[in-house]
């Protein structure tokens, strides 16, 4: 027993001490993202992995088990910190939730940076670097007016779950590009005008997608336009409509510009996507945490990147590229 | 009479603990025996390697004269002993019938038995029915499952289980215990009749009233070894508890109280 | 007169039914696109993996363990089936049989754990559980698997009964279904499954092999997976390494709502068949109401603790 006392106390000094010696060799900069298994921040840790390496920091990763999932963010930033990072980039699971976590990091000294998406109130964080995703649903909704070309929209909307601003945030911007009143930026709560005729929740995933968009087709069997979350949603939403013989006759739009999703757009299955870009998120991120670390100078406000319309057809009045333009710039196994 | 089992030195010993202690034991053909003894005794021990659910360090068992080994449970049954249990192992959800043929299940005869391996449910509901009916146990259904029984009902259920397929002895380990008259005296009656069957009967119990009612010889164990084997319509209650506490040495018995042949004590 | 009533199932197995026919004609009112041919097939077709699932999963329960693990096996056998059939070009068939091998192996490492190493079931299918979704989403780099020979999705397709469309993954799930309700309900492995649930002690002093039971059960549960893998994919067209997630405990809804007890030995196959579609139904139906998801998790909350007390008072009262 009393040997085994004795090792613990010898391993718990020697990490003790090898954290220290991480601070004094390099800079350790953190970062947390939503989930481990969305493509999406598969390629943010890529991004933040290279900028770091090249900057000569250590990257520290941690991530949430699903979306929504709070705990395990603040855990992953309470371990960062005790380990010596001293800036945490993350993509916040619950805007709300997180913020104690980030204003007791903060009063430590350790520069936090939003990423993707925003905290609530934004100002929590010490900066914000983000696609807006709400302009994301807004050049979407546009692209899907353009396409009805006059005809009175009936809608499905595919979305998230309830609750988190990225779902309501591209929600609510698609219904403002289609021309509907719609909430603004800040709030949670969907849209829902009458031209809508069916909601349904796909949790992000291809399955549940398939299974909401299945049930919409039996509610409204002349359902035209499709607002999906994502592209694995509307990868759902296509098969269901193909299975049902509805799949020409429907506009299905996205946001994310996966790989997947930008070969869904060359093929036909979905007709415009809202492209984000989640290695410049990142780089931009780690280069400001960099630079904090070695000059002191903190980042502010909303940076935002960029967001690209990608669709195979251009609209008249429409900004878009086209399918090469997004297999060029998209992530994810090209 | 003839001897049906015989067991002779039995040891068993438990880390520093010795259960059995070079016992011996006999079961006369047809008999009820009552196996009595204090707590930590040796009673439990003996029933287990009895039953196979035990393999004895040191020992013999001799069954219809020859030797046998018993490496588990299923051993014994094969030999022709069964055992009930002091809880009972039966299923409460499922039915009397179920319960009966519980490992031992009657499979349908041709295509559907041996190649779908179909249960002939039919037959099992019969053959429990008769089984019962010999040993007079009144319940109606042989579709109630057993958790809607009495004790003393569940107890029937277990101890024809045991008649049923046994075919030399049958061992029970204190079944009477946790029953009311009533139903105490139901199941002593019905071991009465699963010895006019034919078998030999082994009982434990701690229940002296009971023993002396039904046995026709006791075996006293006391310390891991056969102290005495005594006959119940010679001896008094009192005395034997004596003998089992240790109270009275078994030389002090008053003449004719032992049982025949074996009286004397292995130590 | 006997005969009859015997053959009657008791109050925990009708009660699902009542519950099930009481939820559909409550949808046949609030919508008139709900009965009809069209969408019943619909919610067969949404059920069908879960229904597959659940099968597994019910003769764990019954033997009073539980896999939370069920879900994301399935996923894996996804990822291996679909894997293999692009990237390595294997013939379909060699693919699917790999898939189904998988998630038998890890039915097998669960039941030797639970019966050589005697860890309790729901610890073992924890571990498990994360396991099998970590080696997914490595196996798969969190991809999406496309572009499947046809072949894999045959059992997508689908047949028409008198103009409308069956899916024939449904078909294979109700034959499934019968099938293990005659191996529970006619054969004396059945009848084992039952009394090891019931008290495991008391079953192996009767004679019956219950390590034999308890391993045979949850490798049964993994080949099951498997095929519900087949299905899934069958269903999505792709291989998905983010599926299985809601199906995980969708399946413990269905087997529980189905009437089989937690503790172990009672309960019928076919009602966890009902439980799936009961929460299929919901699903559906709240849809065509326009009533947000989120009720439907509500209600499936509260039917999961009505199942459960009646279970248990129908117990109290005998029968």
């Amino acid at each position: 027993m009393k040997s085994r006392c004795a090792a613990f106390v010898v391993i718990a000094l020697c990490s003790l001490s090898g954290a220290a010696r991480a601070q004094k060799n390099e800079p350790v900069i953190g970062l947390i993202t939503k989930t481990d298994t969305n493509p999406f921040f598969v390629k943010m840790k890529e991004g933040a992995q290279a900028a770091a390496k090249a900057g000569g920091a250590k990257l520290l990763t941690g991530a949430g088990k699903n979306d929504g999932d709070n705990a395990a963010q603040v855990t992953a930033m309470e371990n960062m910190i005790a380990a010596g990072a001293k800036a945490i980039l993350i993509t916040v699971n619950d805007a709300k939730a997180i913020v104690p976590a980030v204003r007791k990091a903060r009063a430590k000294g350790v520069l936090v940076i939003a990423l993707d998406s925003p905290t609530d109130p934004v100002t929590a964080t010490d900066a914000l670097f983000a696609s807006d995703n709400y302009r994301a649903g807004t050049l979407i909704g546009r692209y899907a007016k353009a396409a009805l070309a006059g005809k009175r929209p009936r809608i499905a909307t595919l979305d998230l779950f309830p609750g988190t601003p990225v779902g309501s945030q591209r929600h609510n911007g698609f219904l403002t590009g289609m021309g509907f009143a719609a909430p603004e930026r800040s709030s949670n709560v969907l849209g829902r005008p009458a031209e809508v005729v069916c909601m349904a929740d796909s949790y992000g995933n291809q399955t549940r997608g398939q299974t909401g968009m299945e049930n919409c087709i039996q509610k409204n069997p002349d359902i035209n336009l499709v607002y999906t979350v994502n592209e694995p949603t509307a990868a759902g939403a296509y098969k269901a409509l193909k299975a049902a013989g509805k799949e020409k006759g429907v506009v299905i739009v996205s946001v994310d510009g996966g790989c997947q999703g930008i070969r869904d757009v060359g093929a036909g299955h979905i007709a415009a996507t809202a492209q984000q870009y989640p290695l410049k998120m990142a780089a931009l991120g780690v280069a400001a945490g960099l630079d904090y670390l070695m000059t002191g100078k903190k980042p502010s406000g909303f940076t935002e990147t960029a967001v690209t319309l990608i669709a195979a057809k251009p609209m008249k009045g429409v900004d878009s590229r086209d399918v090469k333009t997004g297999m060029e710039l998209c992530f994810g196994d090209k | 009479m003839s001897i049906v089992m015989q067991a002779r030195r039995l040891v068993k010993r438990y880390g520093h603990v010795t259960a059995l202690d070079g016992t011996d034991f006999e079961l006369s053909a047809g008999e009820i025996l009552a196996v009595i003894g204090d707590n930590g005794a040796g009673k439990s021990s003996l029933i287990k390697v009895l039953s196979g659910a035990t393999i004895p360090d040191e020992g013999e068992i001799i069954l219809d004269g020859s030797t046998v080994h018993f490496r588990n449970p299923m051993d014994a049954r094969r030999a022709g002993i069964e055992t009930v249990y002091q809880d009972l192992a039966v299923a409460p959800a499922m039915t009397i019938a179920e319960n009966l043929f519980l490992g031992r299940e009657l499979r349908r005869s041709g295509v559907r038995g041996e190649v779908f391996r179909m249960l002939d449910k039919k037959r099992m509901l019969v053959e429990s029915a008769a089984h019962m009916q010999e040993l007079k146990i009144g319940i109606g259904s042989m579709t109630q499952t057993v958790e809607t029984l009495s004790g003393g009902q569940r107890q029937g259920v277990a101890v024809a289980r045991s008649a049923a397929f046994a075919r030399h002895v049958v061992i029970m380990d204190e079944p009477t215990a946790s029953l009311g008259v009533k139903e105490g005296a139901m199941v002593l009656e019905l071991i009465r009749r699963v010895r006019d069957r034919g078998l030999s009967v082994v009982l434990v119990s701690h229940n002296m009233p009971h023993v002396f009612e039904i046995a026709d010889r006791i075996h006293v164990m006391r310390l891991g070894k056969r102290v005495a084997v005594l006959n119940p319509k010679t001896i008094s209650m009192s005395d034997a508890v004596a003998v089992m506490t240790g109270a009275m040495r078994p030389d002090e018995l008053p003449a004719g109280s032992s049982a025949n042949g074996s009286s004397h004590s292995d130590g | 007169m006997n005969n009859w009533r015997e053959k009657l199932p008791p109050l925990t197995a009708v009660g699902p039914l009542l519950a099930l026919l009481f939820t559909c004609a409550f949808f046949t009112l609030q919508s008139d696109r709900f009965l009809t041919g069209e969408n019943l097939s619909l919610v067969l077709q949404q059920v069908m993996v879960v229904g597959v699932i659940a099968i597994g999963q019910t003769l764990i329960i019954l033997t009073a363990g539980v896999d939370l693990s069920c879900g994301m096996v399935m996923a894996l056998g996804g990822i291996v089936m679909t894997k293999l059939a692009t990237e390595l070009g294997m013939p379909v068939a060699l693919a699917i049989a790999c898939g189904i091998g998988v998630t038998t192996l890890f039915g097998l490492i669960n039941g030797v754990l639970v019966t050589a190493v005697r860890l309790p079931p729901f610890i073992v299918t924890l571990g498990t559980m994360n396991i099998a979704f970590a080696i997914t989403q490595l196996y798969s780099n969190s991809q999406t698997i496309t572009d499947l020979p046809d072949a894999m999705n045959a059992l997508g397709g689908t047949f028409k009964i008198s103009g409308t469309s069956i899916v024939y993954g449904v078909v294979l799930m109700l034959m499934l279904y019968v099938i293990a309700w005659f191996g529970l309900r006619e054969t004396a492995a059945g009848k084992h499954v039952y009394a090891v649930g019931n008290n495991a002690e008391s079953a192996r002093l009767t004679g019956i092999a219950t390590t034999r039971v308890l391993l045979g059960v949850y490798v049964l549960a993994g080949i099951f997976y498997g095929i519900a893998s087949l299905l899934s994919v069958a269903r999505t067209g792709v291989g998905d390494p983010n599926a299985g997630q809601t199906e995980n405990l969708d399946a413990i809804t269905a087997v529980v709502l189905g009437g089989t007890s937690l503790f172990g030995g009672r309960g019928a196959v076919l009602g966890s068949l009902v439980g799936a579609l009961i929460v299929g139904v919901f699903r559906n139906g709240l849809t065509l109401m326009g009533v947000s998801s989120v009720y439907q998790v509500l209600i499936t909350g509260i039917l999961v603790i009505l199942a459960v007390a009646t279970d248990q008072l129908s117990r109290r009262s005998g029968r």
